[in-house]
């Protein structure tokens, strides 16, 4: 069994800026496990979105996006292994990975997991009715469009306001496919204006308040039935396309019993990208949804300068501490905070999202001392970025407490 | 040598089998094990497209049948069967056990006479626990448990693979297997002649295992029908594999009188199950989903294993049972017209299905007669699916992950899909490899699926491509 001094799950973006950022700080073996074959991962099938600008200082459609991560790891002695899929992590380091020749065991120092995200399916939203052929997420269609050259539908009601949502409806429109609805089940558009006017100007009809209550169809997709306020109406489509609800890819940690944070739904990590379990680190959307490629690379790139100053000389041995906050918080990362001395990179910032929309003060309390305070509208989807001051790593309770107005 | 073969006018079957659900299987293998000429017939396009398609995969032992019933001996002996032949296959059994739990002081009473019952039907390793010896045996268990009864036979297994297994050594005797095949009439003249959209069959012998469609099956083939069917959904849930963490017992409830209740199921795949609800309806295609339902089966799964709160929902579907209007089965042999019908086959199906395939078989009378000699089986091994022995991604050479979340090969795919008996839909394939059963329901995989299975599937995966750009 080969031991690494990092292996590193996902090549995203987030992935491959921590193995640049970890060999550039002088980390030796730094081993890159990705279970397709091409870097990139999630921005690799969303050929609309502009990625790059912030890392790289230009536009790149998805797919040249990844090429030019493989072009940049390629500047630097990283062993990148494709077709590698991990299967389960051990508490002490050691990965059960298979990959095309057989199933191996490898081990390293630290393991940095960043496995990205996926959206929330038809199954865990629970949603009403048959389970006919024809009910995807944009993922899915992202990737029959951009790897297969195929559509799952051509008149699909798309769910969701989110700025994938407004993705999803580019690929239909530009790949032959016209949606009949887009439905938003909360009262405001997810994505603010005026992107958020996009379908409608598209001539695609979007309604809020609006919720798929029952699916249709023996093999196929058929009709959904739609409520709006009180009435109850069925419409005719090929498809049922959910967009968004992004949810972190985290279930190597769930299926291995290492400790999630139920509020992100991510692996629970202190301000250096540090697990419960101090050989593990996570960087990127896994550790919450949902960010872009761009701040996912600059994440992995702060977090992987933490884990070699970690692995070169100040591993951490204090025991965590819990971040605390109120409802409707629905996360705050970091949410553990380890004491001991400041590492360069990491997490300098707290990121909060809320579980719906509100309006009140959020504020931030260090042992029981308000530190920092905002009055706002909050939104669900946005991200919230509140500065973590330093004492907040040797503090006893870290608390965010929210008053919302009436 | 693929099995969906065609028909020609001139073949004689000794027996024709309509319905390919479990039972239809089984009762397939044992009749071609017999040496008698079959003919499987369903209507659906693939095998297991109705009430076998959604249970809760326990081979039962049969503690809580109703003493001295048919449905007692059958399960019993489809349970005997299955254990003898389950490693020949490669299918698995996995010995998780159950506890019959009672919540209220009153449930707890129930449970000397459960076991006493237990003790009458022939199932002796049953043993009466206190709420902390319970909790033992099953750590995930909520603190308000008040007493619980342990059934340590109560099994686990593949419910898919199995039939596939036992349909797959009918075929390889020789059995014929017709799918988008329904049976529209049929007459009797000393041999039946079943007229479908696929052409007439010519049998000796015709045995009714339509499940949802047993009633109509016995007016179109003539007869006065003797029950009717009550279609009783379940709905389910499907916990992510992280949940197999929190328990590895069947948890059941103290049954009532209509039905075996709410399980929290461990599966062979490695996730865990909640369901079934039980609700009448008369629809026997449509078997829906619906969400305050589902949400109340996530809450039911929390509150009896708090471990299983934030476990996210893997997949949720729901199934229909050919209850009638008695609890019993429905086995009707109409010597005099060479027909056997077996029918009300409910949950208990899967545990049952060698079983009532015996017995068909012996009310058949044709090995007993001398009519048939009997082959010796062919060897049928299944691809393993379940968490519990190796799989393929563990093995050289696989090629290629496609679907991570069930960690399903490429070479397991295109295996199934050269397989006798390839999938008809994609349900068929998703039971035969797992690809796409799990957590992301295909945000990664299923764009590959579509591709691998282009051409394959009665309802494709992707949309005709030539109106597009």
């Amino acid at each position: 069994m080969s031991q690494s001094d990092v292996i590193i799950v996902g090549g995203g973006p987030s992935g491959v800026a921590a193995a640049i950022a970890m060999r550039k700080a002088g980390v030796g073996k730094i081993t890159l496990l990705e279970r397709e074959r091409y870097l990139g991962g999630a921005t690799r099938h969303c050929s609309h979105s502009p990625f790059g600008m912030l890392e790289f200082g230009r536009v790149y459609l998805g797919a040249a996006y990844g090429r030019r991560l493989e072009q940049e790891i390629a500047k630097h002695d990283i062993d990148l292994r494709y077709g590698h899929s991990v299967a389960r992590l051990g508490e002490d380091g050691e990965l059960l990975v298979s990959n095309p020749d057989g199933l191996q065991t490898l081990s390293a120092k630290r393991v940095l997991v960043t496995t990205g995200v996926r959206e929330t399916t038809r199954a865990a939203r629970l949603v009403s009715g048959d389970r006919p052929i024809g009910v995807v997420t944009t993922g899915t269609l992202q990737s029959y469009v951009a790897f297969h050259n195929m559509m799952p539908f051509r008149r699909p009601v798309i769910v969701g306001s989110e700025l994938v949502t407004l993705s999803a409806v580019w690929t239909c429109l530009s790949h032959g496919a016209r949606p009949v609805a887009v439905l938003e089940p909360s009262s405001h558009s997810i994505a603010p204006a005026p992107l958020s006017w996009f379908p409608s100007l598209m001539g695609v009809p979007f309604h809020h308040d609006a919720q798929v209550v029952d699916i249709l169809g023996c093999g196929r997709v058929e009709a959904v039935r739609i409520k709006r306020g009180d009435i109850v109406e069925t419409i005719e489509c090929d498809g049922v396309l959910f967009s968004g609800g992004f949810t972190p890819e985290a279930s190597l940690f769930l299926t291995s019993g290492l400790a999630v944070d139920w509020g992100s739904a991510g692996p629970a990590v202190d301000q250096d990208g540090r697990c419960e379990n101090p050989r593990y680190f996570a960087a990127g959307n896994v550790l919450r949804a949902v960010e872009t490629g761009g701040w996912a690379f600059r994440e992995g790139r702060a977090i992987g300068t933490a884990l070699a100053a970690d692995l070169l000389g100040n591993p951490a041995k204090a025991a965590p501490t819990k971040v605390t906050y109120d409802d409707p918080i629905k996360l705050v990362v970091p949410n553990l905070l380890r004491s001991g001395s400041a590492l360069p990179g990491g997490l300098k910032d707290f990121q909060l999202r809320f579980q719906r929309r509100t309006k009140g003060t959020l504020s931030l309390s260090i042992d029981g001392r308000e530190v920092w305070r905002r009055n706002a509208t909050w939104r669900p989807e946005s991200r919230i970025i509140v500065p973590r001051p330093n004492n907040s790593t040797g503090a006893q309770r870290v608390h965010f407490s929210f008053r919302e107005e009436e | 040598m693929n099995a969906q073969s065609q028909l020609s006018g001139s073949e004689r079957f000794d027996v024709a089998i309509i319905g390919a659900g479990v039972v239809g299987c089984a009762v397939a293998r044992r009749f071609a094990l017999a040496g008698a000429k079959v003919i499987l017939i369903e209507k659906g396009s693939d095998i297991l497209s109705g009430a076998s398609k959604a249970n809760s995969a326990i081979l039962h032992t049969g503690f809580d049948a109703p003493k001295g019933s048919l449905e007692l001996a059958l399960v019993q002996a489809g349970r005997q069967e299955y254990l003898d032949i389950h490693q020949a296959m490669n299918l698995p059994l996995v010995e998780t056990s159950a506890l019959v739990c009672a919540w209220t002081p009153d449930d707890a009473l129930k449970l000397e006479g459960i076991a006493e019952q237990g003790r009458q039907n022939g199932v002796d390793r049953l043993r009466l626990l206190t709420s902390a010896e319970a909790r033992t045996v099953e750590p995930g268990l909520a603190g308000n448990l008040v007493a619980a009864l342990h059934v340590l036979d109560e099994h686990v297994i593949d419910p898919w693979s199995a039939p596939l297994a036992y349909v797959n050594q009918a075929i390889a005797l020789g059995a014929t297997v017709l799918r988008q095949c329904e049976v529209r009439a049929g007459a009797f003249d000393g041999e039946w002649r079943l007229e479908t959209n696929q052409g007439d069959i010519r049998s000796k012998w015709v045995v009714n295992a339509a499940g949802l469609f047993g009633d109509h099956v016995d007016a179109r083939l003539g007869f006065q029908s003797e029950f009717q069917i009550k279609p009783r959904k379940g709905q389910f849930v499907v916990l992510d594999k992280a949940a197999s963490r929190q328990l590895k017992t069947i948890i059941l409830p103290v049954p009532n009188e209509i039905t075996k209740g709410v399980v929290i199921c461990p599966t062979a795949f490695g996730n865990i199950l909640v369901g079934p609800t039980a609700e009448e309806q008369d629809d026997r295609i449509r078997a829906t989903v619906e969400h305050d339902t589902l949400e109340a089966l996530v809450t039911h799964g929390s509150k009896l294993v708090p471990g299983l709160a934030h476990i996210p929902v893997t997949a949720v579907y729901a199934g229909l049972r050919p209850a009638t209007e008695k609890k019993e089965y429905r086995v009707i042999h109409r010597a005099e017209h060479n027909a056997i019908t077996l029918g009300g086959i409910r949950s208990t199906g899967l545990s049952s299905a060698l079983g009532l395939a015996q017995h068909a078989l012996k009310l058949h009378g044709g090995a007993d007669r001398g009519e048939f000699v009997s082959k010796a089986a062919p060897k049928v091994s299944m691809p393993n699916l379940t968490e519990s022995r190796p799989r393929d991604w563990q093995a050289e050479n696989h090629g290629d992950i496609v679907c991570h979340c069930e960690l399903v090969t490429r070479r397991e795919i295109e295996a199934t899909l050269s397989s006798p008996l390839p999938p008809g839909d994609f349900g068929g394939l998703r039971r035969r490899t797992r690809a796409g059963m799990g957590r992301c329901q295909g945000f990664y995989c299923n764009a590959k699926l579509a591709e691998i299975s282009k051409g394959c599937l009665a309802t494709p995966l992707a949309v005709d491509q030539e109106d597009g750009k």
